[in-house]
């Protein structure tokens, strides 16, 4: 005998909690299997030394949903809203950067600021409404695949003349153009430079990369926060909700394979051998792992089961953890200042640079750094008087061509810390523990092929209407009752639930149609 | 690894040095590479070789594959919409597999050799394809081709021939049944299997051996009218046996660029051939769906009056040509052994079902002018030439 739900969703990480809260908001009987201990996923905060805390992956919050804040009642408790950056200079004439404002730039360079940051927030809205949908197909006759094409022209085509073209324009392009067309201070442009490619095996001269900077702009207007208690405190109150709503959570509960039945889906085995039924399954997980290990290539077509197999998803973000005795003092920022986002991109070319290597299987010697000390305003996450640094560092190849073993993880992190001791000499003295997660950490504990962020590279190929992949655009993959609600889905990764929400409300308006 | 040579211009195959001293008319054309005849002598004689003694014809060309490894008959599952695992080792089997779209790549024949363990042949090239298709497979195909030289021995006499051979097991080998022998120190396997709807098998082996099989063959048949033969004999055979030839009746899907110009194996007559029963297999769904909704396209055999071979013809539902054509004639040939003038054709359905009568637009030329003929033909269920002697075991001698 073995229980039947109405769905199954495998993977409690962020969207697989928006999904099944909503689906069981609308009154299906859903259960949720997480392979870790903790629900969240990627969006976990975790305990790296003792009486240390902080998120594990994802650090920082800049897209979750107001949709999904809405439908779900969430009110995530911030420890810091509306942070600035602060893009470090060597020579201490640093940079701070708000959604619309630059100061210790030229008043040119200043005014530029402004009117860039204006167009991308104009392209980053349209881009918004479109995250929030279930994308289009290409190639159907269906008449809502049809209408939404329209209205995407529609859309475009508001922007008016002008403004239509600079989107047309900008949209494939590549960052590095856009800022040296635009700006003289190299801070600014190693800044903005830096967040067109975090999380991605991008560099500022690769195509499309003012796409992926739109894509981070689009969740909350650039706006960045820090969630009370880390990350996993979003992911905490995401599961609340939803097991509120009547969905069952199950952790330590890995599943081995989705259950495919002439065709169809018939439930989950773990790994443990219990079997779940439900016809309906949706899977969190990315979607290599979904189709080549938990369904298997035989339940999928040759076509299919290519694409999914050269879907590029590279990841090249490590995450640095330090256990402080204290802050560490940077030249030039008050110690107000480490409360806010501080970045190391020096100029245009750095962060490029720091690419090059990565290109060829090989860490960046310089690498790129998105620092937070979450503790400032948080004292849970460490001891009193003591701190946590979180950063994101890139680049750090998943295919690393000596291979990720404990010496080389070990000279990636002493290469980061140098990097950043060069900013904060006397940060060294001051760590008491340090955790470096190279993408191939991430890919084994939290269960992500290649370690990447959005689970596949945000690249035109992969977006929107192909993503993740030609067939399955619109979160139902080709075996019936099997859907994705991960990342892998649009519209893409970071703690955005969109891609929770689109899964379930695609689901839900298929369940009313049956 | 090791780096095969690449062969430049065109190859000749094992048989070659014997089918030269036999040709007399030098006609050959380009098969897959290699130098293929088109006829040897006369392609009416070499045709009454098929019917009425042993034809023996050079089929090394032919694309092969080896399949192996722990995941092969999964593999071959889901590559071919027929059930593989209903395939026994020691049997073949013909198979047609399918894009994602259920449009026919190709058909061919999948000999399972031993366990686990398998021979693919087409007359087209398929590696990428076989190579996606073994993503997640444990699995390895091997391009095989040149490796393994194969001579067609078709005709009612081809039992006999063989016998003279000393092949222990031929007389109870079945249709669609391959068995390995010796041959002079080496293997030879032998599959009952052809193209020409008769009585007939095929032998494979080592290449260093093939000249050694090949004089072997032609001194056992030697008082049973045995005859080498090109192409255009063959194709003659395989229309009355009312066989598919890749662009003659279909187009292999991965090459078409136009929709709609492709075919699934529903609309090239091959029902029996999809067995929706089985575990997913390339096209399944989409084959599923044809099903539902019907087909397009239907495969006929066509009966038509009259002497002219409609090569190239459009098909009407009436005589007078109105309301548009239905389809077209993709193979035609005067049946001698029939005396019947046939045709395979594609029309759309519904016309086109066994017994319906259609009309056949036929240009001739008669002392350079053109002349037309509506033809009356009628939609045909059984191959045109199939003697019960193709399925007799053991074969009659004869």
């Amino acid at each position: 005998m073995t229980d039947r739900y109405d769905a199954i969703v495998v993977g409690a990480g962020h969207n697989g909690l928006v999904c099944s809260a909503l689906l069981a908001k609308a009154g299906m009987n859903v259960l949720v299997l997480e392979a870790n201990a903790q629900v969240g996923g990627a969006a976990v905060t975790r305990e790296f030394a003792e009486g240390f805390s902080t998120s594990a992956c994802a650090h920082l919050l800049y897209q979750l949903q107001p949709e999904v804040r809405k439908e779900l009642k969430l009110s995530p408790q911030l420890a810091t809203e509306d942070m600035s950056t602060i893009a470090l200079a060597e020579n201490g004439q640093h940079l701070r950067i708000t959604a619309d404002s630059v100061d210790g730039v030229s008043d040119e360079d200043a005014e530029q600021y402004r009117r860039f940051r204006k167009r991308m927030t104009r392209f980053a809205d349209l881009l918004r409404t479109y995250l929030n949908k279930r994308p289009p197909r290409l190639g159907t006759k269906n008449f809502k695949d049809m209408l939404m094409l329209a209205q995407l022209g529609f859309d475009i085509r508001r922007l008016g003349r002008e403004e239509m073209q600079e989107f047309l324009r900008l949209i494939g392009m590549n960052m590095h153009d856009e800022v040296t067309e635009r700006f003289d201070s190299p801070l600014l442009k190693g800044a903005i430079s830096l967040d067109s490619v975090l999380g991605t095996h991008l560099g500022p001269r690769s195509p499309n990369t003012i796409m992926t900077y739109l894509y981070r702009q689009a969740g909350d207007h650039g706006r960045v926060a820090v969630p009370r208690g880390g990350m996993g405190s979003v992911s905490e109150e995401l599961a609340h909700a939803a097991r509120g709503a009547g969905a069952t959570i199950r952790t330590g509960m890995p599943v081995k394979r989705i259950v495919i039945d002439n065709g169809r889906v018939t439930g989950v085995e773990t790994e443990g051998g219990e079997v779940f039924s439900s016809y309906t399954v949706i899977s969190n997980a990315d979607p290599k792992r979904t189709i080549m290990k938990l369904v298997g290539a035989k339940h999928v077509e040759t076509g299919f089961g290519r694409r999914i197999h050269h879907l590029r998803a590279r990841g090249n973000a490590a995450k640095l953890h330090l256990a402080l005795d204290g802050l560490p003092s940077i030249e030039g920022l008050d110690k107000k200042d480490l409360g806010e986002r501080i970045v190391i991109a020096g100029d245009e070319h750095y962060v490029e640079r720091a690419f090059n290597p990565a290109k060829y299987g090989e860490c960046s010697s310089e690498p790129v750094v998105e620092m937070t000390f979450p503790s400032f305003r948080d004292e849970s996450l460490a001891p009193t008087g003591k701190h946590v640094m979180s950063a994101v560092v890139q680049y750090a190849p998943y295919n690393l061509k000596v291979g990720w073993d404990d010496a080389a993880r070990e000279a990636f992190k002493q290469t980061v810390i140098k990097t950043i001791a060069k900013y904060a000499p006397d940060i060294e003295q001051r760590i008491s523990a340090s955790e470096l997660l190279t993408p191939a950490d991430i890919e084994r504990e939290f269960h992500i092929t290649g370690g990447h962020w959005h689970h596949a590279e945000l690249t035109l190929d992969q977006f929107l209407f192909v993503r993740p992949v030609n067939g399955a655009a619109q979160y139902a993959l080709p075996v019936e009752g099997l859907f994705l609600c991960g990342a892998g889905a649009h519209p893409g990764g970071g703690v955005s639930g969109a891609a929770g929400r689109n899964a379930a409300r695609t689901i839900l308006r298929r369940e009313k149609a049956a | 690894m090791k780096q095969e040579p690449v062969h430049q211009g065109r190859l000749k195959t094992p048989f070659h040095s014997r089918l030269e001293k036999l040709d007399t008319v030098n006609q050959w054309h380009e098969w897959k590479g290699y130098s293929s005849a088109n006829q040897l002598y006369c392609s009416d004689t070499e045709y009454f070789a098929i019917r009425n003694a042993t034809a023996v014809f050079d089929l090394t060309p032919m694309t092969k594959y080896r399949i192996a490894g722990p995941d092969a008959l999964d593999y071959l599952n889901r590559l071919v919409t027929r059930d593989m695992a209903k395939v026994r080792p020691g049997r073949v089997a013909y198979a047609v597999w399918c894009d994602d779209n259920g449009q026919v790549i190709d058909d061919g024949t999948i000999f399972h050799l031993r366990e686990g363990e398998y021979r693919l042949c087409s007359q087209e090239r398929h590696f990428a394809w076989l190579q996606a298709a073994a993503i997640g497979f444990d699995v390895t195909i091997t391009h095989e081709t040149e490796g393994v030289a194969a001579l067609a021995v078709q005709g009612p006499t081809s039992y006999s021939v063989l016998s003279k051979m000393n092949l222990e097991g031929l007389a109870e080998l079945k249709p669609f049944g391959l068995m390995h022998v010796d041959f002079q120190g080496t293997e030879l396997m032998v599959s009952r299997t052809g193209f020409t709807g008769d009585l007939g098998y095929e032998l494979w082996i080592d290449p260093d051996k093939a000249e050694a099989l090949w004089d072997a063959l032609f001194k056992a048949g030697e008082l049973h009218g045995i005859r080498a033969i090109g192409t255009t004999a063959l194709d003659m055979a395989r229309i009355e046996a009312g066989y598919l030839a890749a662009y003659e009746e279909f187009l292999p899907a991965d090459e078409t660029v136009r929709t709609g110009v492709s075919r699934s194996p529903l609309e090239l007559g091959l029902e029996w051939l999809v067995d929706f029963k089985k575990p997913n297999f390339n096209g399944r769904r989409a084959l599923a769906e044809e099903k539902r909704r019907g087909s397009t396209w239907r495969l006929v055999k066509l009966d038509i009056e009259g002497n002219k071979e409609a090569h190239h013809s459009y098909i009407f539902s009436n005589a007078k040509a109105s309301g548009g054509n239905i389809g077209f004639v993709t193979s035609a040939v005067w049946s001698p052994v029939c005396k019947q003038n046939i045709a395979l054709g594609t029309v759309k359905t519904p016309h086109g079902k066994p017994g319906d009568t259609v009309w056949v637009e036929i240009y001739y030329q008669r002392e350079m002018h053109w002349n037309r003929k509506m033809a009356k033909a009628t939609v045909v269920d059984k191959p045109f030439w199939f003697p019960p002697r193709r399925g007799a075991t053991p074969p009659g001698p004869f």
